[in-house]
Formats: C-alpha cells, structure tokens, sequence
C-alpha cells in the first residue's frame, strides 16, 4: 500500500459528486502528478486527499493510519504539508515572519529549518525582511513552498505551484521540487503545464470528469500516443 | 519677536497640546476599532459603550479607593483603579463574544450582520452604564491639577501670553505613547502577536499552518477591552465622564480608523491625530494670533474661525466622507493587521 492512499473517494461540496470513485497515491521520495483537462476534478481529488472536501465513500490512509475523519489541520500536524493555489502566502508580514507562523505547531527551535528553506531558496534569505505581497509570482511560490515545508512534513501537496510564473520560473520551482523529494519527501502536485510536470513525475494520473482515466508512470503516460493526443497536445 | 513668541505659545496652549491630548484619546479608540476589523474582520458599533464601561469600573473603584484615602498624589487615583477596570471589561467583552458574536461567527454570517448586532450590543451596554451610574456627569479626577501653569510660564518667560500643561494631558499622552509602543512590540515581536496579524491576513493558511482562531479572538477581545478601558479613563479624565458623550465620540473614532486605514494599527494612530487636528484647526479663532503677528495697531472685527466650534463634530464627518470617495483604503491602505 502507497505511504499517501486517497482510495475509491467520492463526493463533492453539494448534492452532486465531483469525484466518483477517483483514487490517488504517492510513495516517499517519489513524485505524483495528477493532470486532465480543465473541471476534471484535480484541484478538488487533492483537497480530498487533504481534507478540505466531505467524502461520501472512500478513505484516506496516511503513514499507515486511516485519516479520513481528520480536519485539514489536524493532518497537518500528522506530517501532511498543502500549498494552495491562491493566498497561499501572508502578503502583509515578512518572508522570515511567513517560514516563522509555517512552523507555528513546532515547540522546538526553528532556526535550523529557516536555514534549510534559505539553502534551497537562496533568494528568500535576501528577501527575508521584505513583506511577501512585494514579492514577485515565482518568489512568492517559493515563499508558499518554505512555508509548507517548515513542519518538515513527510508529503507536500503542491496545488498548481507554477500558475502564472514564466517558463524559466517554472523549471526552476520543478528542480527544487525534485531537491524537496530527494530529502524522502513525498510530493502530490496538481499541474497545467501537464507535459512539462509529467517529465518529472514518477506517477502520473490522468483525470476526467472525477474519474481515474489514465495511471502509469511520468514516462509511459507521455509515450502513450492517447494520453499525447487527448491532453497533451500530440 | 516677542509677538512671534505670543502666538506660537497662544498656538501650542489652545491648539497643539489639547490636540496631542485628543488625538492619543482616539488613537487608543481607533486602534481598539481597528484591531476588531482586523481579525474578527467587522465593525464594532460597541466600542464606545466598551470604553464607557470600563471608564465606568474605573471610576467606581476610584470612588472606593478615594474613601479608603488610597491615592497617588501627585498623579490621579484612577490610573491605580484602571486595572480592575480593564480586568471587568475583559470579563465583559469575553461575555459578550461567548453569547452575542461567537454564534453569528460560527455560521460565518456577513459582515453587515455583525455590524447592527453591535449596535444592539451598543445600546444594551448603554442602558446598563446609566443603570448602574446614572446619566449624568461624573468628577473622578484628584491629584495635583497643572504641572506647568499659565502664570509661572508668563512669569518665567515675561511673555504676555501663557501655556499651561494639565496633569490629564501629560498623562493622557505618555500613557499613549507607552501603550502604543507595547501594542506594537506585542504584534511585531511575539508568538501571539504575529499569530493574529497572520490569522488576519489570511485565515485559511492560518488555520493550515496550526494556529488556533479561538485563541487569536480571545485575545483580540482582551486587547480591545484593555485598550478601550485605557482610552475610555483618560478621555473621562481629560474632559468628564458622561455616558452619552461616549456614543458621540463613535463617529471621531470611526473617522480616525477609516482615515489610517482601517485594520491597519499604524493607520489608526495617524487617524487619530489626524481627526483631532483637523478638528481643532478648524474650530479654532485665530483672532489673537493674527493680531500678535500683524502689523501694529491691527485691527479685526471677526473670530478668524473658518468654523464654530459647535461644527466640531461635523470636520469628523467630513472627512470621513472625503476619504470614502478619494481613498477608501484610507492613507496606510487598511484591511489587514
């Protein structure tokens, strides 16, 4: 069984189910990617995997243990990270102050984590005093990322982590990213830019309309010539 | 260069020292508005009977302190009495919030339902203040009156003009300056602190990131509650305690935190002794001022008052409908704390 399991979820915010019977995995160190067009439900399986969305069948098991019943930030303090899409930073307190309140349910000393988040995001340390809303789209992510990252979770969930930043930015979070699994992290992340991320990716799920469609590896699903041509474009 | 001098004392007795005075009474008032805006994200009509409250406790226990012939000459009782003020108000708003707001809180009703639940939170407090003290006007005030008076100035400086500094004012505005300054060392510096200005930024990655929302509330209302006892005291102080004069001095209060930005603590202080200046500046008949630095033999048949005083009230409004237009956002861009 994989380390994260969102297994046979479905339901949705109202009466009708977004998810019906959508299942998602993610092992430690490896990196899942789950892509489909738009409304297929990607944002929403992760959420459901965090959480954030009452299920009407299916459970979650997390390190062994069934998590189904747990708020978001209880999960939180079981090892699980999430980045959100939007507002995923406090705009109006400093990058220090940001990595300081991601640490807040940590009794121990900070400092050491502070300094791993700045090896990984050399540019946050020069910007440490700066308030995160004036930071620009990539630096801001990279805020979002150290943030999740300072309960030393053992999965972060990366909801959509390069909307809106440029090519270059793009495959410099997707580098760190890779950095952040090699640390036996277990990474989740919802993505656009679907080529680009299952490159990446040790296992990708393909979504449609809250169903699993395709579930293979990054490498396989780019050489399936249906995948190709159904979502990514041939 | 003796009349230059007459006029600049006549400005700093009549203009600059009541206006730092009433300025740092509604700062204390913004910023407890401000800090209610900020995280519990409405705004709060009752803060002005807050500030009656616990003016009205402290006073109450002046009178006991009084009795008992316990004071602190030269300074006024009441600031002995104040803790057990702010600590009757704590209990107060805590009651309030457990019983009125927090139910409306957890069905995350609208911000506009908040706001006319504190106007009936406004007139509750209101009736109960004239039940227990009656309406009308109460002296509490001891201890030595000036420290600086208007003939020893004339005498010392042989101008014919004189500035005298009340006991009430020089409290009023070092208490000011110390409360601020600890407000501001509390949200920069502290755990707490930065976990509210965080929850009132963005609650929902506050609440991911483990901090607890019933926490950073019961300390909004502690805050609040301490400060509106702090400002309600030295406002009562300085002028008299009067229950419904504290009803009317909502609007200078909302003006102050609108105009800073509401939310924004920096922001409510400027509002503060923005409001306060404007106001006076306005009210104020330059007539002697005029005459000291014009030519000799001067001669003015009018006040020189752009406003009279009676309008007082009405800068405040002003104002506030200015920056509603102009800037909303106000000059510190509110929203957050």
């Amino acid at each position: 069984m994989s380390f994260l399991l969102g297994e046979q979820m479905t339901g949705g915010y109202g009466a009708a189910d977004i998810l019906h019977n959508c299942s998602i995995g993610v092992e430690k160190g490896e990196i899942a990617v789950i892509v489909g067009p738009n409304g297929a439900g990607k944002s929403t399986a992760m959420k459901a995997v965090f959480g954030m969305l009452p299920l009407r069948k299916g459970q979650v098991m997390f390190d062994g243990e069934d998590v189904t019943q747990l708020k978001p930030e209880e999960r939180v303090v079981k090892g699980m990270g999430f980045v959100p899409q939007t507002h995923n930073v406090f705009t109006s307190m400093t990058v220090e102050e940001n990595l300081e309140m991601g640490a807040f349910i940590r009794t121990d000393s900070i400092d050491d984590s502070i300094a791993q988040v700045y090896d990984l995001f050399p540019i946050l340390k020069e910007k440490r005093k700066q308030p995160a809303g004036e930071l620009s789209g990539g630096q801001r992510q990279q805020v979002a990322v150290g943030r999740a990252l300072m309960t030393h979770p053992k999965v972060l969930m990366l909801d959509e982590p390069t909307a809106g930043v440029s090519p270059i930015v793009m495959d410099e979070l997707f580098d760190r990213i890779i950095e952040i699994a090699r640390l036996d992290v277990a990474i989740l992340m919802v993505e656009q830019n679907a080529k680009q991320a299952l490159e990446i990716a040790d296992k990708g799920y393909v979504l449609v309309q809250g169903q699993n469609r395709f579930t293979d590896t990054g490498e396989s699903l780019l050489a399936n010539p249906e995948v190709r041509r159904a979502f990514l474009g041939g | 260069m003796t009349d230059f001098f007459n006029a600049l004392t006549l400005l700093g007795n009549f203009l600059i020292i009541p206006g730092l005075t009433y300025g740092s009474q509604l700062a204390l008032g913004a910023l407890g508005v401000t800090l209610v805006y900020g995280v519990l994200r409405f705004s709060n009509f009752g803060h002005g009977e807050t500030m009656a409250f616990g003016a009205m406790v402290t006073i109450l226990v002046t009178w006991g302190l009084q009795s008992l012939g316990l004071s602190i000459q030269p300074l006024p009782t009441a600031l002995l009495a104040i803790p057990v003020g702010i600590l009757a108000t704590v209990v107060l708003t805590l009651l309030i919030d457990r019983f009125v707001y927090r139910y409306h809180r957890e069905r995350k009703a609208n911000p506009v339902i908040f706001l006319i639940v504190s106007i009936g939170v406004m007139f509750f407090l209101g009736g109960l203040i004239r039940f227990i003290i009656g309406p009308g006007d109460q002296i509490f005030f001891d201890g030595t009156r000036f420290i600086l008076k208007a003939r020893e100035f004339k005498q010392m400086t042989g101008l014919n003009e004189g500035l005298s500094l009340k006991m009430t004012q020089a409290v009023t505005i070092i208490t000011a300056v110390i409360i601020v300054a600890a407000m501001f060392w509390f949200l920069n510096h502290t755990r707490t602190g930065k976990s509210m200005r965080a929850y009132s930024d963005n609650e929902n990655l506050a609440l991911l990131s483990g901090i607890n929302p019933d926490r950073v509330v019961l300390i909004t209302w502690i805050l609040v509650a301490a400060l509106a006892t702090i400002a309600g005291t030295l406002y009562g102080l300085d002028k008299s305690f009067k229950p419904f004069v504290y009803m009317q001095l909502l609007l200078p209060i909302f003006a102050s935190a609108i105009v800073g930005g509401v939310g924004n603590p920096i922001g409510a202080i400027a509002g503060g002794y923005v409001i306060a200046f404007s106001e006076l500046i306005l009210t104020f008949a330059y007539k002697k001022v005029v005459l000291y630095l014009g030519p000799d033999n001067m001669e003015l048949e009018s006040l020189v008052q752009f406003l009279g005083t009676d309008y007082k009230i009405a800068v405040s409004f002003i104002i506030l409908v200015i920056v509603l237009i102009i800037k909303p956002t106000g000059l510190f861009s509110g929203k957050t704390i």
